[in-house]
């Protein structure tokens, strides 16, 4: 059932520190199981690094089980690899075959510098959600949880939209390094609710204006939609969109002069 | 001898003593609360709560994660759900019967007080939770949906699909974040814990060293909070995230704080079996598959046949065979011992004769290829992109793996370990689970620590130091741990050898799965108790760090890592051998019933086990805490 | 090439403190990019409904001679004699230019932060799922209509372009025969279908893309986003392609 791919050429861009200017380097890997995830690939060619006296090759990654987000990677141009709706952390090297030639980049933008090889810093994301991306509530003074009934379908989608990991895909894909669908799925999720009511409008407004303080716009490719490793659909940029609207025109009339 | 341990639990009636004691807590006033620095590690579940709850009530907080943001905690990994006595299904649940269950689950090897206490709190969190926004499954009606989950006779797990840990740890994170935003808490990335430092026998900071730069730092604080995870990955392969470690709680058990039943380790029965030597780590899947799965293996060793052309009389339904009552549903640690015990007589399935299969034709059959999907089908989805096959078709194979450590940093009621002023919060501590964990019942914990048992309980510890300063990170204390936290790392670098900290961590793991896995006994632990400080040995002699340690440096983490990872398999294989009875996720081979399930010895071991550092794991002191039960009747559990 | 770490490692916190500038409202929500975009969508509605009826208006040439020039006539008396001759048709020029004036500004400062939001490429290839040519390529056939619609009022509107007819001058109000006289010239036809090609690429992209950028967006409508869009772009390339054609087949001005 196992078989084995051989000569594999990876391509990886190595960067020494944010300042260092880069290059990519080929190595080879003469053999490797198919069954292996593309990060143990990776794990293995550090090993033989190691054992070379080289430096490991520096990527994110964490539980490799999808849902944490640490993974990236730019593989043969697409976010996460060829795989759809799937992190890089689930890919497998039975996605490819032998004598394949493998190119590894870091994710790319302004908003996320290159710490190191393929290891990028995606802390801007954490701006945005600190902006604005909760609800407020004072940990003891929660009413009873049965006591707003949510009808199921706007449970649903706003699970849909919760379900963002957080990766970066989104940026990394999109060809104007716009983060308008990981900041419209948290509005999306948080706006949906009925408990997310009270600070909807001023939530849109200020994750919307911190994004643009790191990233480029959305002109509606969809390439973030076809990355996201979560299938998040470009439906909430829309909802946003509607949202961030409203709230100029409402904060201006009740809330804005506080 | 061994010192008795003072768990400070309360006086009075269980159902009372989390009401009094936050009667009688001592507060510090709104106002005071700014003069407090509280040092919080780990950004999961329980820290990201603490953090934001201590933030929330005025003090300073400084939290620190290793991950880049604290939402990549491994808390979000959590699949099932979080349990809560909130009875909203009527089923006559209470948080007595919710406390019940998890002492029971725990093979009545937890603190009475402490889970009382936990059962009591849970119905807070749901509120809390859903106020924050968390998306949990509802009913037509608009109502919180619950399930059923494993060693509970009521349905009280509140999910969200497959990801309640992390739409949890998101809503955690995102109170966290908002802190952070308002300024009340200072958030340190990509600094990891090396040290804790202690000042006239109190905590008093943390030394950490910057992943990207290198640079070894002091923090000083009046409290410092270790929410820093489980041990899991002491086996190399588990369910854990590639970075969970141990470092942090070693650490401040190497600077007095006491080790709890470090050999509680939970293993689950249905994950994906490793296919191949190079594997990074195994993943888990959802328990509920055994709702409608057979788990069987061919019958003969040498079966070569496909599966679909093994007649039934020559496979081995065991589960149903051994337990005919549960069955497939046969409680965590009963199934994984069985499984264990088939692949070791050789009548594994798989490339590699690993596993078991879990085969859902008859419930295709039964139920329509229709229903199937609708109720497992991500998780087949799941399946077919880590194992190549198509579950509809072919069975799945699934194997036990570490998931989940219940021992831990030794904490009283107060959740302080044996250092004042350091606490230990989530599966970093050893409170709750006793010997076994129940399902939908980690993420209760942390949450229940962060949000509502550490905020009142800290006060109670700050209060009568206001206005007394902070010591000083120039202390020659903190001075000194720099300096050997620096000569540490230096001298990974230094070693020169030809192995790389992985291969240390995977040969350093498979004597822990070996002989301190599922199945324990003293022949076997005591192996392993000669061979870990020899591979220790060579470790210190042989490891190789490629790169520098002033700069980002992923090999050089992992080392540190790995060290501690050694000297925990070493206390964890004496706390087993030590432990001269079977008790949940603890099975030692010579104490079992007839029908081969864990055998307590309620005389000699109704008690934890907390070590006590003596500068070396293998001489470590072991101290002893009574557990007392005086409202649940020691029974033998069982599910049959 | 290098992108540099924003700011020193240290703690992070108070990220959300900083007090706002304020600014009046429509300079407030054009600063922002989901601003420009609503800019974009809105003079873009405003564009896609003069070519529309620009094309329906132009329809009137397969009428004759004297229909086509009777609509020109037309538009200058707009709601005349309310208004003097020419000023209503004067009024809705402003507000066209208006209209592209700032569909450009918006377009020109989306497109300069899109670029610092990327300053180092992807050195490899990029493998695009699902962006199409008119998504990707809006800013090329925007600034090839610009130029189109430059050319032509270089040519229909003051004729500087124009060949002179029988009586040797340019008069504007013949606007049947400037247009035969145009398109007669076949690069001029070519130039004429290629930009209107053009044209309907953009809107195709345009006109989806502006449900998006107004939050327009609704599963009781969303399947026939895409098909409106192809229809309008459709509708408006047929119809403006015809001219030439026809001038070129003869139909119109034979």
């Amino acid at each position: 059932m196992s078989n084995h791919l051989k000569d594999i050429i990876l391509k990886i861009w190595r960067q020494n520190g944010p300042q260092d200017s880069g290059r990519f380097e080929t190595y080879k890997v003469d053999e490797i199981s198919d069954e292996a995830s593309f990060l143990e690939m990776l794990d293995y060619l550090n090993e033989q690094l190691i054992t070379d006296g080289k430096e490991a090759i520096v990527f994110d990654h964490d539980c490799r089980e999808g849902i944490c987000g640490t993974c990236s990677l730019m593989i043969n141009g697409q976010a996460h690899g060829p795989e759809r709706s799937t992190a890089t952390c689930q890919l497998h090297m039975r996605k490819f075959s032998s004598g394949a030639e493998i190119v590894i980049e870091p994710w790319r933008a302004a908003a996320f510098p290159i710490i190191k090889d393929l290891m990028v810093d995606r802390s801007a994301f954490d701006r945005i959600i600190e902006s604005g991306g909760f609800i407020t509530s004072v940990t003891g003074g929660a009413p009873d949880a049965n006591l707003i009934p949510i009808p199921k379908p706007v449970a649903d989608s706003a699970m849909d939209s919760a379900a963002c990991i957080g990766c970066g895909a989104c940026v990394a894909a999109c060809p104007n390094g716009a983060a308008n669908l990981f900041t419209s799925a948290k509005i999306a999720h948080l706006n949906l609710l009925p408990q997310g009511q009270a600070e909807r409008y001023k939530r849109a407004e200020s994750m919307i204006e911190k994004m643009d303080e790191y990233f480029g716009s959305c002109t509606n490719h969809g390439e973030c939609e076809a990355a996201c490793p979560k299938e998040i659909s470009i439906d909430v940029i829309a909802l946003a969109n509607a949202d961030y609207r409203k709230a100029k025109l409402k904060n201006r009339k009740f809330i804005s002069r506080i | 001898m061994s010192t008795q341990l003072n768990s400070k639990i309360p006086a009075g009636p269980l159902g009372d003593k989390w009401s009094s004691y936050k009667e009688d807590v001592k507060l510090v006033n709104p106002n005071n609360k700014r003069k407090f620095k509280v040092i919080v590690v780990g950004t999961g579940l329980a820290g990201a709560s603490a953090a934001a709850t201590l933030a929330e009530l005025g003090y300073q907080v400084d939290a620190f994660t290793f991950h880049d943001s604290p939402r990549r905690a491994h808390s979000i990994a959590a699949q099932g759900g979080i349990n809560a006595a909130k009875n909203y299904q009527g089923d006559g649940d209470s948080v007595h019967r919710l406390f019940h269950d998890t002492i029971k689950g725990g093979d009545f090897r937890s603190r009475e007080a402490n889970v009382h206490r936990l059962a009591e709190v849970s119905v807070n969190i749901i509120d809390q939770m859903v106020a924050q926004g968390v998306p949990f499954a509802r009913e037509y009606g608009g109502l919180l949906d619950n399930r059923s989950f494993g060693g509970a006779q009521v349905s009280r797990t509140f999910y969200a699909r497959g990801q309640t840990g992390q739409q949890l740890l998101l809503g955690a994170y995102q109170q966290l974040a908002r802190q952070i935003g308002l300024g009340g808490v200072r958030l340190f990335n990509r600094t990891e814990l090396v040290d804790v430092v202690t000042v006239e026998g109190r905590a008093a900071g943390i030394v950490v060293r910057d992943l990207i730069t290198g640079e070894v730092t002091s923090h000083a604080a009046h409290a410092v909070v270790m929410a820093t995870g489980g041990y899991g990955n002491a086996f190399f392969l588990s369910t854990n995230a590639m970075s969970c470690n141990v470092t942090a709680a070693w650490r401040a058990h190497r600077k007095g704080a006491y080790f709890a039943n470090p050999c509680y380790t939970q293993i689950h029965p249905t994950c994906i079996p490793q296919s191949d030597e190079f594997q990074s780590k195994l993943t888990l899947m959802s328990e509920s598959l055994r709702n409608d799965g057979r788990v069987w293996v061919p019958k003969s060793p040498d079966e070569s046949r496909r599966v679909a052309d093994i007649p039934e009389e020559d496979r081995d339904y065991y589960l149903e065979r051994l337990y005919p009552s549960f069955g497939n549903l046969a409680p965590r640690d009963i199934s994984s011992r069985a499984a264990k015990r088939l692949v070791d007589k050789g009548q594994g399935v798989g490339p590699l004769k690993n596993g078991v299969y879990l085969d859902f034709a008859d419930a295709i059959a039964r139920l329509g290829i229709d229903v199937v999907k609708e109720r497992y089908g991500n998780l087949f989805d799941m399946y077919e992109r880590i194992a190549g096959e198509n579950p509809y078709d072919i069975p799945m194979r699934i194997y036990p793996a570490s998931h989940y450590t219940m021992g831990g940093l030794w904490v009283d009621y107060e959740l302080m370990t044996s250092i004042p002023g350091l606490y230990a919060a989530g599966e970093a501590n050893f409170s709750d689970h006793g010997a076994n964990r129940l399902g939908a019942s980690a993420l209760m914990q942390g949450l229940s620590d962060g949000y509502f048992v550490l905020p009142y309980t800290i006060g109670n510890y700050l209060a009568p130091m206001l206005n007394k300063a902070i010591p000083s990170v120039d202390h020659p204390e903190f001075k000194a741990a720099e300096l050997a936290a620096r000569e540490r790392f230096a001298g990974y670098l230094n070693i020169g050898g030809t192995r790389s900290p992985d291969w240390f961590h995977r040969e350093v793991g498979k004597i822990i799965w070996d002989y301190c896995g599922m199945e324990r006994t003293e022949q076997g632990l005591e192996k392993a108790l000669s061979e870990l400080p020899a591979l220790y040995d060579e470790f210190k002699k042989d490891l190789r760090v490629t790169g520098s340690g002033e700069s980002l440096n992923q090999t050089l983490e992992k080392a540190g890592r790995v060290d501690d990872f050694f000297q925990l398999g070493m206390l964890m294989c004496r706390d087993a051998l030590e432990r001269q009875e079977s008790c949940g996720g603890h099975f030692r081979t010579e104490y079992q019933t007839e029908e081969g399930e864990a055998l307590r010895d309620d005389d000699k071991f109704c008690h934890v086990a907390a070590w006590e550092w003596s500068g070396d794991p293998m001489t470590a002191k072991r101290n002893i805490e009574e557990l007392e039960f005086e409202n649940v009747h020691l029974a033998t559990r069982s599910y049959k | 090439m290098a992108q540099v770490l924003e700011s020193q490692r240290g703690p992070v916190t108070g990220t959300a403190v900083a007090k706002k500038k304020r600014r009046p409202f429509l300079l407030d929500l054009y600063s922002t990019a989901v601003g420009k975009k609503y800019v974009m969508a809105l003079t873009g509605i405003g564009l896609i409904g003069f070519v529309v009826f620009h094309m329906i208006g132009n329809l009137k040439m397969y009428l004759g001679q004297a229909d086509m020039d009777h609509y020109a006539e037309f538009l200058k008396a707009l709601l005349y004699p309310i208004a003097p001759k020419g000023v209503v048709l004067w009024l809705l020029r402003g507000g066209l230019l208006t209209m592209v004036a700032l569909h450009i500004h918006a377009a020109y400062s989306l497109t300069q932060l899109n670029h610092k939001a990327r300053p180092v490429k992807y050195q490899s290839e990029r493998d695009y799922q699902v962006a199409n040519f008119a998504s990707r390529s809006m800013r090329y056939t925007g600034v090839t209509v610009l130029l189109f619609v430059i050319w032509h009022l270089l040519d229909l509107t003051w004729g500087v372009v124009n060949t002179v007819g029988a009586d040797g001058e340019f008069i504007k109000a013949d606007v049947y025969d400037n247009v035969v006289r145009s398109f007669e010239r076949w690069p001029v036809a070519l130039f004429y279908i290629l930009a209107n090609i053009m044209l309907g690429i953009h809107l195709f992209h345009g006109v989806w893309s502006l449900f998006q950028s107004m939050g327009w967006n609704s599963p009781r409508f969303n399947e026939w986003r895409r098909s409106i869009a192809a229809g309008i772009a459709t509708i408006v390339v047929v119809g403006n392609v015809s001219f030439p054609v026809a001038v070129l087949a003869g139909i119109v001005g034979g």
